[in-house]
């Protein structure tokens, strides 16, 4: 089974280069420090919703309304932010932010854990109402003018390299990105929680049997995810300066393509941080360079589908015909 | 004593045996409510007949998704299916007659167009079949991935503006003995789904399929069979409802409807539609889809008059959601009832 991970992900590292090589050749641009700077900022919301994302499909649901999450906790946060703390520093907005998104987060979780219901039509059903509260009872205007810590932190920058022309920035959230990313492997590789999510993915009976408790490690998840959502979704607007309530929403489908393309099974309890993390990259650069080679952006929505039919549809058929072979064997 | 009791199996059957029922009598109090609160705002000729022309568009997409849903999947490419067809019905209408066109008579148009619309559908159907069945992708994945192709094309096709043609604004504004055309196309389906669900082998097979997969395949039902035409005849049904929203709209675009996917599967589970397969009726998602109907303009008159402010729009949003959550665990607790009864 190990072998088949490495193999999924040597796969998509492998086309990894071949796209960035494929694109370089065609347009130097692409290897420059300040693309890969860009890429980099382009992959730090993404990696962060991505890292949540796995954790839910690793479990063997879907989780959709993690947009909704996200851009409910940012629009709240600057609004608490510029209200009733003008002065407070980015790290009590990433505070407040990751604590909106916890709080949404356990209403997915109780309705999935308390009911057993389906976490697609649940999360179908919150992202609606989540996003609907927000525009209809928070706010429906763009905040342009941001409180001056969430300003502060668009500005800053982690290395800055002079180029011919300007500067190349690395934004210090990317940061951010690196201790999820961490987190989450930690948690994945090390710890009991981290085995009972595996366990509850690939068959939810024997996780039962074995002594977990999966309601406590459903709302663990869905908490957890809606947590990470908060702080992606504060990420979001604090590097682009602004609070749109219509940002963020609608970007579901790139993210669960990236984990998806990571080797993250929904059907079976597998999925690795590594191959999530090539998985975004590759997405990103899909994104963000088809343009370099030529391909219009309006292919973006037919690459992102055909990923998750080839993500989705490679392991479907080597499943099958492993079956296949087990009742050959057994027939033998 | 006997009252009691008899009221008691009245109550029983009311709570879970007869669904249609449950939902009959929602729907009635859902209309007399807005009716008495809102007067004659809502209880009117006017607002029954723009009522008419809004339901079919969604009510059309729920019986795709209900096909689907009863053999125990689901699609979400509907609505990416629907706005596909419909900019395909749009191309052959624009480039063919018209304005600019290759100078075709319309009557040799407009059926071409829609030949053009339910073949787009078709293939689009046969795909996800294709890749559920033989493939073996799970139907959520599946249908999510080919819902992003379906729309991703319509974007490459148009380029991302609208097309726009007037050419079938006779189905859309447009009358049969009094009905408009989209309502006489809900209920021509409605029947149709009737009588293939209950009177064919093919629906008794949805049914079985739904139910428990492996029975069915002891029973000598082809699987791939089954499935493949259940999502084949979702997308032909997609492609009717592209055709819907070409018609009233004047215009196909890819992004048309992003909503309806919510919606329809909000249809289709208070309808009674069990999103484990086997289970649901062509009547309970009529009813379902009137009642959503008068919901959505009853929720939308009253926000307005209340809050006087155009965000009232986003309440129907988080009305949606809210109820679809509560629906499913009210059929929670009906199913907890019934277990303990048995």
């Amino acid at each position: 089974m190990s072998r088949l991970f490495r193999s999924n992900e040597v796969l998509v590292a492998v086309t990894i280069v071949l796209l960035s090589l494929i694109i370089g050749l065609n347009n130097p641009t692409f290897f420059s420090v300040g693309n890969l700077f860009d890429l980099l900022r382009s992959s730090i919301v993404m990696g962060i919703f991505a890292m949540g994302v796995l954790i839910v499909i690793v479990s063997g649901g879907i989780d959709v309304s993690f947009t909704a999450i996200g851009v409910f906790a940012l629009y709240s946060t600057t609004r608490i932010m510029k209200e009733a703390m003008p002065d407070a520093s980015i790290w009590i907005g990433f505070l407040i932010a990751a604590a909106i998104g916890l709080g949404l987060g356990m209403i997915n979780a109780f309705f999935i854990a308390r009911f057993r219901l389906p976490t697609l039509i649940v999360t179908l059903g919150t992202l609606s109402m989540f996003h609907g509260f927000l525009l209809f009872a928070i706010g429906n205007q763009i905040i342009r003018n941001v409180p001056p810590a969430m300003d502060a932190f668009a500005r800053s920058a982690l290395v800055r390299i002079p180029l011919e022309r300007g500067m190349a920035n690395l934004h210090p959230a990317i940061l951010i990105t690196a201790g999820v990313t961490l987190l989450v492997w930690l948690l994945l590789r090390y710890t009991m929680l981290g085995r009972g999510i595996y366990a509850l993915g690939g068959a939810r009976e024997a996780a039962e049997r074995a002594g977990f408790n999966v309601p406590r490690i459903q709302y663990f998840i869905y908490g957890f995810v809606g947590l990470l959502s908060g702080i992606a979704g504060m990420t979001f607007g604090s590097m682009a300066r602004q609070a749109n309530p219509q940002d963020i929403v609608g970007t579901e489908l790139n993210v669960i393509a990236a984990v998806v393309l990571g080797g993250a099974q929904l059907t079976g309890g597998r999925g690795t941080v590594l191959g999530t993390i090539l998985g975004v990259m590759l997405v990103v650069i899909a994104n963000n360079s088809l343009v370099l080679v030529g391909v219009p952006t309006v292919w973006q929505r037919v690459v992102i589908g055909l990923i998750i039919l080839v993500g989705t549809g490679l392991p479907a058929i080597q499943s099958k015909r492993a079956s296949k072979q087990g009742a050959r064997l057994a027939e033998v | 004593m006997q009252a009691t009791q008899k009221r008691n199996s009245f109550m029983k059957r009311l709570m879970g045996e007869s669904q249609t029922l449950r939902l009959f009598i929602i729907t009635v109090v859902i209309f007399i409510g807005f009716s008495l609160v809102l007067g004659d705002k809502f209880f009117s000729i006017r607002n029954l007949q723009s009522m008419a022309v809004q339901f079919p568009e969604f009510g059309i997409l729920a019986f795709a998704i209900m096909i689907t849903m009863l053999t125990g999947g689901i699609d979400l490419s509907i609505v990416g299916t629907a706005n596909l067809s419909a900019i395909a019905a749009a191309l052959v209408l624009t480039r063919l007659s018209g304005d600019g066109g290759a100078g075709m008579p319309l009557e040799a148009t407009i059926p071409l167009a829609m030949l053009a619309a339910l073949v787009v559908a078709s293939l689009c159907g046969l795909l996800n079949g294709f890749l559920v069945s033989k493939v073996g992708i799970v139907p959520i994945l599946a249908t999510l991935g080919t819902g992003s192709l379906y729309t991703g094309l319509s974007y490459v096709i148009t380029g991302g503006p609208a097309i726009t043609t007037t050419q079938l604004a006779f189905i859309g504004n447009g009358s049969l003995a009094g009905m408009p055309i989209p309502v006489l196309v809900f209920v021509v389906l409605a029947i149709v789904f009737a009588v293939m669900l209950n009177r064919t082998s093919f629906g008794f097979n949805v049914y079985m399929l739904g139910t428990n997969a492996r029975a069915a395949l002891f029973s000598g039902i082809s699987e791939f069979k089954v499935l493949v035409r259940t999502y084949w005849l979702a997308g032909l049904v997609a492609g009717i409802a592209g055709i819907i929203f070409l018609a009233r709209a004047n215009s196909a675009k890819p992004d048309y409807g992003a909503s309806f996917i919510l919606l329809t599967v909000l249809i289709a589970i208070l309808g009674g539609v069990s999103y484990t397969g086997g289970f649901g009726t062509v009547s309970g998602l009529v009813l379902s889809v009137l009642s959503i109907q008068f919901l959505s303009t009853g929720l939308n008159m009253l926000m307005l008059q209340l809050s006087g402010s155009s965000a009232a729009i986003f309440f129907r949003q988080f009305a949606w959601g809210a109820l679809l959550l509560l629906v499913m665990v009210v059929n929670y607790y009906v199913e907890q009832r019934r277990q303990r009864a048995t």
